[in-house]
């Protein structure tokens, strides 16, 4: 278990790794998070906006992050997640989620520690970088 | 150009009710695995109402109602430009399955970079449970590209 006395400034979270992205991975989360932009499931519409293919939907690549939050400690003590999307997570991108924690602090009556995120490619390519705030037994 | 009129726009509410199978469906399509997110029985174990929401499910609420494509149409930005620069999430109570979830947002600021080759859209949001608790704070920046 998980406890903000064992963890130190420097740690890393134990990565998730994500099989690569392809295009029935973007037709389950149109669906499931009710994001239908046809630019990430369809290829004639993705063409015609001058991309190349279709391309993942930027909040699957945070629900990525997020499980690797959630499967480091409860989701009851996370308290703030904030993410910029810095690139274009492109079909075949095998993204890989990490995290390092940067802070340790008594906020609000509870013990938090501060994390820094971000996603990159097989190529060492950062799609999304941000932060987040847990709050530890 | 997004005409900045649209700073303080309020957008109409969005009422997204929290289902089992709907969670069961984006675990599934996040490759969430763990038990306490597929089933009841384990969700409780772990000190949950019911089936947790995971921590970005909530922007469903305004996908859903059709707020945000309301949005996209009063504001002029068609769906092949537009790119999803920065979102955050604060916390303030667990969304559990069984709850109802109101999102109410507003449009806090339009700007440009790159001389307007790039336009941004900021929208905050507050979403409250059926007990009218603050449940978490949402804020999108969505990205118009020329």
């Amino acid at each position: 278990m998980i406890s903000f006395d064992t963890v130190q400034i420097g740690d890393e979270l134990p990565p998730l790794s994500i099989p690569p992205v392809n295009r029935s991975m973007l037709a389950l989360f149109a669906g499931a998070s009710g994001d239908h932009n046809p630019i990430h499931i369809d290829v004639d519409f993705a063409r015609r906006a001058g991309m190349p293919d279709v391309f993942a939907q930027g909040m699957l690549g945070m629900a990525w992050l997020a499980r690797l939050l959630t499967g480091w400690a409860p989701q009851s003590g996370l308290r703030r997640l904030d993410v910029r999307f810095m690139g274009i997570t492109h079909l075949g991108n095998a993204m890989r989620c990490g995290g390092r924690i940067i802070e340790k602090l008594d906020r609000d009556g509870e013990r938090r520690v501060r994390i820094e995120l971000q996603s990159a490619n097989q190529f060492g390519e950062k799609k999304i970088v941000g932060e987040a705030w847990v709050a530890l037994p | 150009m997004i005409d900045k009129k649209w700073i303080g726009h309020v957008l109409p509410e969005s009422i997204l009710p929290i289902e089992r199978t709907r969670l069961q469906f984006f675990a599934k399509a996040t490759g969430e695995t763990r038990a306490e997110y597929l089933d009841v029985s384990s969700a409780r174990g772990a000190g949950y109402a019911d089936l947790p929401a995971p921590p970005t499910f909530l922007m469903a609420a305004e996908l859903d109602s059709g707020a945000v494509d309301e949005l996209l149409r009063d504001l002029q930005i068609p769906l092949s430009k537009l790119l999803h620069g920065e979102q955050g999430f604060t916390y303030h109570q667990p969304v559990c399955a069984g709850d109802t979830i109101t999102v109410r947002s507003i449009i806090s600021d339009v700007y440009e970079k790159k001389n307007g080759s790039l336009e941004f859209v900021v929208k905050d949001s507050r979403a409250l449970n059926q007990r009218n608790e603050l449940v978490a704070e949402l804020r999108s920046v969505l990205v118009c590209r020329h």
